[in-house]
């Protein structure tokens, strides 16, 4: 009974979200008071109905009903508690749900958090969110209901993927989907301004913090993701250039080049054009990466089932979204105006090349992403692009980006003084190129690359801590705490994301430049060196998990003789799947990694295992949860929290992050 | 550029980028070509499936041009597959070697003492570790290998009459000369 209520309020909520994307925009048309007033309530029902439907779903899983094909297809009575709920989002038609729960999610803050929006550009905002959610809920109820009906009903479930089976699939799909999703309130914000014809600073206001929680989330979402696949696929990799991460750093560059030009739309009034088209381009990027995923265009690990229905929906719906934004662009777009003037030599300027670049390098990605279904559609053969691509193309555009980023935060709006920047960033340059060359010498192993990388990351560094005593030697007489609290919430969060990537970038560059790795075979009692490390392999014990039954391999870890730590390394194998999975013994710390995967049995109860020494592998996720952390920090800015706004655009502008 | 043809620049990518999605929906992501052609066929020693107590290496195929077909009594493509290997047993330029893939020999044998055996030779890999050498994905799945060891055909999925005359029976009569 309770999936076929789940299916119901499924069928209500897409009637609700009918509503939801005609009536208020008509009205808005009209100037119909009474239909714009109906946003707030259907996004709010809206909400409640798929909460409802996820809540079933869910309910069907705990309850293990094997009677609906998707929860027989993706658990098991075996599977423990939290995974038999992360399983509600495990396959196909589950992730679909999660994904249309979090837009209705986004969709009622939007309706309780608007309340200085006009009534009509808020119930554009609302319709527009409602058409997409339109999209969403047709897809399900069309080809992939979640509650769809198994006769006979399974005696038990045919398992979740033991890939899935990992706290990683708790937090990272909910995470990510929450970027992707949230992109979609930008998305709103744009085609709103586009139909009612009000490009102005205020609606980039309204538009930044929406977008930068997006990023937030997409940014921690990413980290994640990558992390998980870091201890998960045992390879010691953390992230591999695959389809569908691709397909989620696609929209992050996007987002990450929308953030600042939403900034300087704000405080400037330029950019406007090309903030809608990042706007729109960030979203449709996250659908986009919902059809590569879900239509099965690309082969990838993440790729599930494939149903060409499934795929010619999506690329429908990706058409009329997509193009029909496009097409409302190259109309109104024209008619925007041009904004306040800008110097060659101006922050504007600086923000817009970093703009360009982060835009290109999204093009990039996305070319190397459908190179080869662009080849194979035009019958030359197939081919397939790997990592030297991305890492050929990709790092060269980053690397004028960051650059370019550490002199940004400190040029002048309008016009700055190309001697004066470089007289104040000097002494930034030349301690970032000599770190840069002194610190690989000392560490005994000196390449370009790792140069280059050190001194981005050394500029970075440097270029903030010049920004920082700038903003610092102003009203020298106050306290050093008055002066640190001048600056505005934004402001600091801007700085602490930007040292975020100054710390990823130290954490890439030395992972590639320094880390080790051996595959061996080992017996009991074996050690093997590495690194200056001694791994010494105590062998292979049985365990039984919940739904999988394990060989655990101990490894001791000493340096000099001393004891540092013990690493345990499972080989799983899943009885109900029968698929073999490596779980990895890692201890993770600030300096380095030690890491060993067991691999196959050998003969006379010898080992095959691999064993990895990865230096400052971490910081590549910790400079992410700076980035994360700077964005949430600029969200608490007072800007954000003034409960009584004027609605007009030059009023309060206070200081401003970028 | 006038400003409204620029505008419409984005649009215009994105529709091109919209057909050849739409063209990738009927394509199979997975015929990818076998990264080993053009390499050397990796070297196994497996006993044979007619006399399990010897063995059987590729190193005693060189110098001929051969067929090695992954097979197994589970497989049913294989078993549609069966009458165009029997055919291309009769045909004097090939010599057939079949691997028979993650299979029981018993089974095995059984499937050909019933249908008949178009190999003419069989080595077994119970546990798939030629297979994987080979990059064995699914069976039934054909290599051909030439005189030196070098692999120079690969077909993933049965094997059709027209594959044999189109583009097997050529290529053999080619490396053979």
């Amino acid at each position: 009974m309770i999936p076929e209520i789940g299916h119901f309020s499924l069928i209500l909520a897409l009637l609700v979200a009918v509503l939801l994307g005609t009536l208020p925009i008509v009205g808005a048309a009209r100037g119909n008071e009474v239909w714009m007033g109906l946003a707030k309530p259907l996004a709010r029902t809206q909400f409640l109905l798929i909460a409802f439907t996820f809540v079933c779903l869910a309910y069907s899983f705990a309850s293990m009903d094997y009677s609906v094909a998707y929860v027989a297809k993706n658990s098991n009575s075996k599977l423990p508690i939290q995974f038999r709920i992360a399983a509600v989002w495990g396959g196909h038609e589950g992730s679909l749900l999660l994904w249309a729960l979090i837009l209705s999610i986004w969709t009622l803050a939007v309706s309780i958090f608007s309340k200085h929006i006009p009534d009509d550009t808020r119930a554009r905002i609302l319709g527009v969110m409602g058409l997409i959610s339109v999209g969403f809920l047709l897809f399900m109820l069309a080809v992939s209901n979640p509650f769809e009906r198994l006769i006979p009903a399974a005696v038990d479930g045919s398992d979740l993927n033991p890939l899935l089976q990992d706290p990683g699939m708790i937090f990272h799909p909910p995470m990510l989907y929450m970027g992707y999703v949230g992109f979609s309130v930008a998305f709103a914000f744009s085609i709103a301004a586009l139909i009612g014809g009000q490009l102005d600073a205020a609606w980039a206001r309204w538009s930044r913090p929406w977008t930068t929680l997006a990023w937030v989330f997409l940014t921690l979402g990413i980290m994640a993701g990558s992390n998980w696949a870091y201890y998960e696929l045992g390879w010691g990799g953390w992230w591999f250039w695959d389809a569908v991460e691709n397909a989620s750093f696609m929209p992050w560059l996007v987002g990450t080049a929308l953030i600042h030009s939403l900034a300087v739309t704000e405080k400037r009034g330029s950019f406007k054009a090309w903030t809608v088209l990042l706007a729109i381009c960030a979203f449709s990027l996250s659908l986009l990466g919902t059809f590569l995923v879900r239509s099965g265009v690309l082969t990838s690990v993440h790729a599930f089932a494939t149903d060409p229905r499934r795929g010619i929906f999506i690329l429908a719906f990706l058409v009329v979204v997509i193009g029909g934004s496009l097409a409302l662009f190259a109309w109104r777009a024209t008619s925007v105006g041009r904004g306040g003037k800008f110097d060659v030599v101006s922050r504007e300027s600086f923000l817009l090349a970093n703009n360009v670049l982060l835009a290109v390098a999204a093009l990039s990605v996305l070319l190397g992403t459908l190179y080869p279904l662009f080849v194979d559609a035009l019958g030359l053969g197939k081919i397939s692009v790997g990592p030297p691509y991305f890492n050929a193309v990709f790092a060269p555009l980053m690397a004028p980006a960051i650059f370019l980023m550490g002199i940004g935060p400190i040029a002048q709006w309008k016009e700055a003084s190309l001697p004066e920047l470089s007289t104040r960033l000097r002494w930034a340059f030349a301690i970032s190129v000599m770190t840069a060359i002194a610190l690989p010498l000392w560490l005994g192993n000196l390449t370009p690359w790792i140069g280059f990388g050190l001194f981005l990351g050394f500029w970075v560094l440097a270029s903030t801590v010049i920004l920082l005593k700038q903003r610092l030697a102003i009203n020298p007489s106050s306290s050093l705490i008055a002066r640190l609290k001048a600056n505005s919430r934004s402001w600091w969060g801007m700085v602490i994301a930007h040292l975020g990537v100054a710390v990823f970038i130290f954490g890439v560059t030395i992972v590639k430049g320094y880390e080790s790795e051996t595959a061996v075979k080992m017996f009991p009692g074996d050690v093997t060196h590495l690194a200056g490390f001694d791994f010494k392999f105590n062998g292979v014990s049985g365990h039984q998990g919940p739904n999988y039954r394990a060989n655990r391999g101990e490894f001791v870890v000493s340096k000099n003789g001393e004891v540092r730590t013990v690493l345990t390394s499972e080989k799983r194998l899943y009885t109900v799947t029968n698929m073999p999975m490596s779980e990895a013994g890692i201890s993770p710390a600030f300096i380095h990694d030690l890491y060993a995967s067991l691999g196959e049995p050998l003969e006379n109860g010898a080992w095959s295992v691999r064993l990895y020494h990865k230096p400052m592998v971490e910081w590549i996720w910790f400079g992410c949860l700076m980035m994360g952390f700077g964005g949430l920090l600029a969200l608490t800015d007072k800007r954000y929290r003034i409960k009584k706004r004027s609605k007009s655009v030059n009023s309060q502008l206070s200081e401003v992050a970028i | 550029m006038k400003p409204v043809v620029r505008a419409l620049i984005p649009l215009a990518i994105f529709l091109a980028l919209a057909f050849f999605l739409y063209k990738g929906l009927f394509l199979n992501p997975k015929e990818v070509p076998s990264p080993m052609i053009g390499k050397a066929a990796p070297v196994f020693t497996l006993p044979r499936l007619d006399d399990p107590t010897k063995v059987a290496s590729s190193q005693e195929l060189l110098g001929k041009v051969w067929l090695f077909n992954a097979w197994a009594s589970w497989c049913a493509t294989c078993r549609e597959e069966h009458p165009v290997l029997m055919e291309m047993s009769k045909i004097p330029e090939i010599n057939l070697v079949g691997l028979n893939y993650k299979d029981t020999n018993p089974e095995a044998t059984e499937v050909l003492n019933k249908s008949g055996n178009p190999y003419q030779l069989v080595v077994t890999d119970n546990d798939g570790k030629v297979g994987i050498d080979y990059g064995v994905v699914a069976t039934p799945e054909t290599y051909l290998i030439d005189k030196k060891g070098i692999i120079r055909y690969k077909k993933i999925g049965e094997i059709t009459r027209e594959d044999l005359y189109t583009t097997i029976l050529p290529l053999v009569k080619e490396l053979q000369k």
